[in-house]
């Protein structure tokens, strides 16, 4: 660790810094690398670092600087990526053996925003399987640990990027998220997370899992940070034809500080039911001090919650069968010695694939089948018009909605073994991909035992700025910034 | 056993066409790379064209204005908001393992295709038209085998037929009127040869006076006009002796191997690929707005089977002679601009004689097509009226159409210049006339002795003392009074 703690500066400190020529870019690099050799070791949250790329792309910070050119808004700032993010040059496994050795020949859109905006990508971050997974612990390649709790899970399955945020390895990441991937891991590894909405964020070079849930969205120590993040990889982008075209506002202008006469909605559904005492208490401390702000909170219901998780265990399996069903070792990735072409298919695949990546293509394989469309996939459509139409509803009468991220804290390693416990585990995530809204969590107290909880703010599609205005409130009312994982030898 | 065309009395083949038309777009359907006959194997590749993890599709709104094109020729329905979906099946000529294309709401339904047979025109339904992209190219070279992705992604349209055809010789035909259609509205080269057509054809018989439709096979790879008829007429012989031999013809996918001149199953119903379709949630709606199908229906030129009608009743073409025209647009467009310019529509039936015999003919020895012929259509109306009228015999007008052909000049001037003209003048002609008889006393009196034969060599010696520019009508005349018969 640095003595001068640049680790955890802020996005906006980093750039300040860099421009007044107080540090170099070189310098934040080679700390971050640093740290990454000297940490990494305890959480396992990177796949691949690229300490060359990452090398040079601060040595163009700096050269700039010095030519006095402008510097772009993430100028310096070490960024890590979700391994389902595609990077030219660098490998990206999706977390799975069948993407072993592919090197892509191009970078994702968000890869370019990001380089364009002078981020320097240190590396790729472990991930669930294809993003199949709440834990980390269905990546083929190893567990990612819990910053706060290493007997614990970073939550999934953007564990690596949550992990690698919370303990510093870098001043932001971006997750993916299909079902709660950026926001229950944000939750669990005390950091803010977004979800974007859909279609707010180019999909081009991002791995597929379920293609209409799907969305890429930044993870980052503030609110502030996560709203520079998400500022830079947003827009219209050609290459993805399910991109919106609509502008992007300028998200730190919506960090107010204040949240007087906002109506913050409360489903009655998401406090029903178990959920664990402190979270619950947690949250009751979150509302009291959206009240305080001068928040009028106002009760909601969403009708059709309980039917998210079986509409999404059929939209989400489905459009996985579908993309996954390239992944079959002729061209890219893993394949295995076979006498014929169906052989090679199975052994390939057989071989490539996780367990819970072969059973949601199984499930999904199954829901598609001839004659049972209309059934699943088609009766999972209409379900999702009417979550839609529930969120519709509660929006006409507030501004934003909260909720708990997760009905409990992180959990141990192998505590659900069983999958439909694993799934039970999202609930309150699953609903805003189904509906396309932006949804974001927010660090808002610990448990005694020292983990965090997360508060998940959902608004109106496109509404991303009521989730940075009241994120920042509630941000700022827990006042958690001092506390840090203890790491690097109880440093 | 029965002999075929006895079975033939009592039974009737139905059959119905899938044609899949590449569209000449420029790009692929679905991503920039592009489209080229011939280019070195995986050139025209990008990520969506490769499957790689996280590429997209996004759909090449130019194959769309084809498609619509032959969706308005073929008065179909066109759905205002029509969708994509994915077809999977495994294997290695497409790297996504689906085909996007379109299931249960395609682009166009019910139209037709006017298919020309014999003198006639005969409406068949069309079921639907769709937008998909094309597969990839596998060769095996012995134990290996090669994927070329070069095809891999461009666009096509399946021309759905509904089972209404009831010959080889039909479905012949109605590849023939399509190959012309999808080349008239430039929106296919439709090369079989490159495979821009390809043909699959579901065969079945039934009792003739029977509704019903009998349990169909599908013929795959019928990729010639020729192939069609072989592999459908093997076909029907196949299943009705099959019947006769009091068996039952199976449902089942039969590949045509051209060289063998006959069909192996390929897969059975019980094998058959289940697609699994849904609708592809990469892509939004497909959307035709009104000013696009306004744009499209101004642009519809007269269709080859509205003009080969046309040629036959209002021209009095033969139908061989409106088929040959209607062979390509810019062929009838030629003899529709001809006539306009000579003006007569009586005059049709010369002019087409005349581009058919003389036009054709010229172009072909030159290499050229009817669309690079150095005689405009206003040329070749002034050059038939030059005959018409008489200021030249038909003779010349061969001789001047060379030349205008071979220098670019206009028939008028030739004429002029060369001094040609027809001599009609009674007085000049007969003083000929004259000169010849007293010229040919022997002959004269053999012709006035009986021996008609030498008719012709008084006409001769006329047309060379004119040059044989004299009339050939008048100098008739005129020698019969002379000579007394």
């Amino acid at each position: 660790m640095s003595a001068s703690g640049m680790e955890r500066w802020s996005i906006a400190e980093i750039t300040r810094r860099i421009a007044a020529g107080e540090v170099t870019a070189a310098q934040i690099t080679e700390d971050a690398l640093a740290r990454i050799e000297k940490i990494d070791g305890e959480l396992d949250a990177f796949l691949a670092v690229d300490a060359a790329g990452a090398r040079s792309a601060a040595a163009g910070v700096d050269l700039l600087r010095t030519a006095g050119v402008a510097l772009g808004p993430l100028a310096g700032v070490p960024i890590a990526l979700k391994d389902m993010i595609v990077t030219k040059g660098v490998a990206t496994t999706a977390g799975s053996k069948i993407l072993e050795g592919w090197i892509p020949p191009y970078d994702a859109t968000v890869v370019d925003r990001l380089k364009a905006a002078g981020a320097v990508i240190l590396g790729k971050v472990n991930c669930d399987e294809f993003g199949m997974g709440s834990s980390t612990e269905r990546s083929a390649y190893k567990p990612t640990k819990n910053p706060w709790d290493a007997t614990r899970v970073p939550g999934g399955s953007s564990g690596g990027s949550s992990a690698a945020v919370a303990a510093a390895l870098c001043t932001a990441s971006l997750g993916t998220d299909t079902g709660g991937s950026i926001r229950q891991p944000a939750a669990f590894c005390g950091v803010v997370g977004i979800k974007p909405t859909y279609g707010r964020v180019s999909r081009w070079g991002i791995v597929a899992f379920a293609s209409s849930l799907d969305q890429v969205g930044p993870l980052a120590r503030s609110v502030a940070d996560a709203a520079a993040v998400l500022q830079v990889i947003a827009g219209h982008d050609a290459h993805d034809s399910t991109s919106l075209v609509k502008d992007v506002p300028d998200f730190a202008a919506a960090i107010t500080g204040d949240v007087k006469g906002l109506r913050v909605g409360l489903p009655k559904e998401y406090f029903a039911g178990e959920l664990d005492a402190e979270v619950r208490a947690s949250l009751d401390a979150t509302i009291a001090a959206l009240k305080d702000g001068g928040a009028e909170l106002v009760e909601v219901s969403l009708p059709h919650t309980e039917l998210a998780l079986p509409a999404y265990y059929i939209v989400a399996p489905a459009e996985a069968s579908s993309n996954l069903a390239r992944y079959d070792g002729i061209r890219y990735g893993t394949r295995a010695e076979a006498s014929d072409l169906l052989e090679l298919y199975m052994k390939t695949r057989g071989a490539g694939f996780g367990p819970e990546v072969k059973r949601r293509i199984m499930l999904g394989t199954y829901a598609l089948r001839s004659g049972y469309y209309d059934a699943y996939y088609k009766k999972a459509q209409q379900i999702r018009a009417l979550i839609k139409r529930d969120f519709d509803e509660a929006f006409a009468k507030t501004d934003v909605l909260l909720t708990p991220t997760t009905p409990t804290p992180a959990f141990e390693f192998g505590a659900k073994s069983n999958p439909l416990e694993m799934y039970l585990g999202d609930i309150f995530t699953l609903a805003c991909n189904l509906a396309g809204l932006p949804g974001m969590s927010v660090p808002c107290g610990f448990t005694a035992g020292g983990l965090p909880i997360g508060a998940q703010l959902l608004g109106k599609p496109l509404d991303e700025a009521v989730l940075f205005r009241t994120g920042a409130v509630i941000e700022s009312a827990a006042a958690l910034g001092d506390r840090r994982p203890a790491l690097g030898g109880a440093a | 056993m029965t002999e075929l065309a006895e079975l033939l009395e009592l039974w009737e083949p139905v059959i119905g066409l899938e044609v899949h038309v590449q569209l000449a777009t420029r790009s692929k359907a679905f991503s920039p790379a592009g489209v080229v006959f011939g280019a070195p194997p995986n050139s025209l590749v990008d990520p969506t064209v490769l499957g790689l993890p996280g590429s997209l599709p996004v759909f090449n709104q130019a194959a769309l204005a084809l498609a619509l094109k032959l969706g308005v020729a073929t008065g179909s329905q066109i759905r205002a908001k029509s969708r994509f979906a994915r077809k999977h099946y495994f294997y290695p000529d497409q790297p996504k393992n689906y085909q996007i294309s379109q299931y249960d709401e395609p682009l166009c339904e019910n139209g037709h295709l006017d298919v020309i047979i014999g003198g006639a025109v005969k409406r068949i339904k069309l079921t639907r038209i769709h937008l998909e992209e094309d597969a990839g190219k596998l060769t095996h070279v012995g134990a290996m085998s090669h994927v070329d992705l070069n095809r891999s992604g461009v666009p096509l349209v399946e021309v759905v037929s509904a089972p209404e055809l009831t010959s080889s010789e039909e479905a012949a035909e109605f590849m023939r009127s399509l190959h012309r259609l999808v080349r008239w509205l430039e929106i296919s080269e439709a090369d079989m040869e490159k495979g821009q057509l390809r043909c699959d054809a579901n065969v079945s018989v039934r009792l003739r006076g029977e509704d019903r439709l009998g349990t169909r096979t599908e013929l795959k790879n019928i990729n010639s006009f020729r192939f069609v008829q072989n592999a459908i007429d093997h076909e029907i012989a196949r299943q009705l002796r099959l019947i006769d031999g009091g068996g039952r013809v199976e449902r089942e996918t039969r590949l045509w191997d051209a060289d063998a001149g006959q069909s192996a199953p390929m897969r059975s119903k019980e094998e058959a690929n289940d697609y699994r379709y849904f609708p592809d949630p990469d892509l939004p709606v497909l959307v035709v707005d009104g000013p696009t199908m306004g744009g499209i229906l101004r642009a519809q030129p007269e269709l080859p089977a509205a003009r080969f009608q046309r040629y036959q009743e209002d021209i009095g073409l033969s139908a061989d002679d409106a088929r040959t025209m209607i062979g390509e647009r810019a062929l009838a467009e030629y003899f529709d601009a001809t006539c306009k310019a000579h003006g007569m529509l009586k005059s049709g039936r010369t002019i087409a004689n005349w581009i058919l015999t003389e036009l054709l003919g010229a172009l072909n020895k030159a290499g050229k097509g009817i669309a690079e012929s150095p005689m405009p259509p206003e040329r070749l109306a002034a050059l038939v009226r030059l005959v018409e009228d008489g200021t030249i015999s038909g003779k010349i007008g061969k001789e001047v159409f060379e030349e205008a052909f071979a220098k670019g000049e206009e028939p008028g001037a030739i004429v002029e210049r060369r001094g040609v003209q027809q001599i009609s003048d009674e007085a000049t002609l007969a003083a000929v006339v004259e000169e010849v008889v007293a010229a040919s006393p022997k002959q004269t009196a053999e012709y006035q002795g009986g021996k008609d034969s030498l008719f012709g060599y008084f006409v001769g010696q006329v047309m060379k003392k004119t040059q044989g520019r004299a009339n050939p009508v008048i100098t008739t005349d005129l020698l019969k009074k002379r000579l007394g018969r």
